[in-house]
């Protein structure tokens, strides 16, 4: 559906995407994720045929973006960050513009923005102006204009932002539905949004895909982990305080050189990061200091700790690539 | 052309819908009234007083006609709703004139409005409907062009205090090129007097009820020339 090759785009002097290469197949849920900054927006603007890249060739559903990028954008539904709305007008009316823009024929005009109304959950707000809506009904109406003329790849930019709890839910169950007749690409800065909407994940890290994969395939990329986390209690009459619990755990590989007292006072916390789980060795550790073991936890890492990992691992971005003579 | 006519109902029913647009109509048509009796009104003929109401009506016109245009494209690139339109399988060309004809039928709208004045100087003296119209055609032109120089400047930037700055130095500009010709030699001189947005085409033509082919071309090649450079900015704006 998509083929992106060597995609890369500059603003000036600063590069802000690239070069980059993916594909993306028909019916796919792909999440692009990344930090700030990373290069999301600047991708799906570009796929949007909003932006015309630098260098490299992008081609949705098998026509030439750079060649033709009025036939791409006959075949695609975008929501940009902020939806891009008329406030005075109807949902309604709004949507038969948008029709009207996207080239649908008059005779389906009514059946599509009824499907998008009923999809999107707008139907009982269809005769009120976008203006007078709460947000979540206007981010509503942004993922309805980006479908309602049913196309072949819907691209959504932080679909879920400044959304509340409860409109996440309703935007990520609204996400997988589009899942059974489009090919989505979202982005998001929020690894929970990606990880449960998005068949794949791309990570972005400094306008690069530094990973590229199912959760569970990125997480095998990285080394396994483990994250122990404990409390200790100096005993009465013993001296040493922070120092001494320090001095008990010295040995163990992967101490994190700082405890921090607990909200209680009665002890401190600790945190080891390892390759290995060493759980055994520091309950050793502690109580033959003649320590107090309050607390021991360990968690292998997560898809959070690799995403972190990833974006860590990107390279600086390259300087601006020297003018043709 | 079908979406020029989707730009265009679009944008001359949010217009409609606006108090702001309600508000530049009352605004402009009080204007309107209040020039004829400072500048027309004590006219003793009535073909003069006709004369005063299009001479004071020119500048409430070219106002209104910044006033009415400057947002169109800025507002919505400020707004983000221009991203619905570049992302659409919409020309640039349908976009500004879209925009363009919309600006210009409320223009329009109010020009009708304002039709109450001739035609009780009508009922008070000797003109004709000919009069009339003609001093109408150019307030429409001249009205069209500036809004045509607004269309540009709105294509400028997604500042609308800057392209509002934009057209009025433009429009300004233009209605002083006479005065700057006469300081000039010829060839110079015929040139920038041409130009000129106001003095040669509407004072000196429509103003006074004569109607010169050369003057309609002027006026429609302004507006041509203002919309080209709006369709091309929009272009190097829109994928680059």
């Amino acid at each position: 559906m998509i083929q992106v090759s060597n995609l890369t785009k500059y603003y000036g002097g600063k590069r802000a995407l690239g070069p980059v290469s993916f594909e993306i197949d028909k019916g796919e849920t792909v999440g692009f994720l990344g930090l700030n900054g990373a290069g999301k927006t600047t991708a799906l603007r570009i796929l949007a045929c909003d932006l015309r890249p630098t260098a490299g060739a992008v081609s949705v559903g098998g026509i030439d973006a750079l060649a033709n990028p009025h036939e791409v954008r006959r075949r695609i539904g975008f929501l940009p960050e902020t939806p891009p709305l008329y406030p005075e007008m109807t949902v309604q009316a709004f949507l038969g513009f948008v029709c009207d823009l996207r080239e649908v024929a008059s005779s389906d005009k009514k059946a599509k923005i009824g499907d998008a109304l009923a999809l999107t959950d707008l139907t009982l707000v269809a005769g009120e102006p976008i203006g007078t809506l709460s947000h979540g009904y206007r981010q509503r109406v942004g993922v309805a204009q980006a479908i309602v003329h049913r196309p072949q790849l819907v691209i959504l930019d932080e679909p879920t932002r400044g959304l509340d709890p409860r409109q996440i839910v309703e935007m990520r169950k609204l996400i997988h539905e589009l899942k059974d007749k489009h090919t989505v690409l979202l982005s998001s800065h929020q690894l929970a949004e990606v990880s449960q909407t998005c068949d794949r994940l791309l990570v972005l890290g400094r306008g690069q895909v530094v990973g590229a994969g199912t959760e569970a395939e990125l997480g095998a990329l990285q080394e396994p982990m483990f994250s122990v986390e404990l409390t200790v209690r100096v005993p009465d009459g013993k001296d040493g305080g922070a120092a001494a619990v320090l001095a008990a755990l010295g040995g163990i590989d992967g101490l994190l050189g700082k405890s921090v007292p607990t909200e209680r006072g009665d002890g401190w916390e600790l945190l080891i990061s390892s390759k290995r789980d060493v759980r055994a060795e520091v309950s050793r550790a502690v109580i033959g200091a003649g320590l107090d073991l309050l607390r021991l936890d360990a968690r292998a890492v997560d898809l959070e700790n690799t995403f972190l990992r990833l974006v860590a691992a990107a390279p600086a971005a390259a300087p601006a690539p020297a003018p043709k003579e | 052309m079908r979406a020029i006519y989707m730009i265009f109902r679009r944008e001359f029913a949010a217009y409609l819908r606006s108090i702001m647009g309600w508000i530049v109509v009352g605004v402009a048509l009080l204007a309107m009234g209040i020039t004829f009796q400072a500048f027309g009104y004590k006219s003793a003929l009535a073909s003069e007083m006709l004369q005063q109401f299009f001479w004071s009506s020119s500048g409430v016109v070219m106002i209104i006609s910044v006033i009415l245009s400057f947002r169109v494209i800025a507002e919505e690139r400020q707004s983000g709703s221009l991203m619905l339109l570049s992302t659409s399988p919409v020309r640039e060309h349908a976009i500004v004139i879209g925009k363009f004809l919309a600006t210009l039928a409320f223009l329009t709208l109010i020009l009708v409005l304002s039709a109450y004045i001739p035609l009780l100087i009508k009922g008070q003296g000797k003109i004709t409907g000919t009069q009339i119209f003609v001093g109408y055609l150019g307030l429409w032109l001249l009205g069209g062009a500036c809004l045509a120089v607004g269309v540009f400047a709105s294509s400028l930037t997604r500042e609308m205090v800057i392209a509002a700055v934009v057209a009025a130095i433009i429009v300004g500009g233009m209605v002083l090129l006479y005065k700057l010709s006469l300081v000039l030699d010829p060839p110079l001189r015929a040139v920038f007097a041409e130009l000129d947005l106001w003095w040669i085409h509407f004072q000196n033509g429509f103003m006074r009820g004569i109607f010169n082919l050369k003057d309609l071309v002027y006026y429609l090649a302004m507006i041509y020339f203002f919309l080209l450079l709006a369709v091309k900015t929009l272009e190097a704006k829109r994928w680059q």
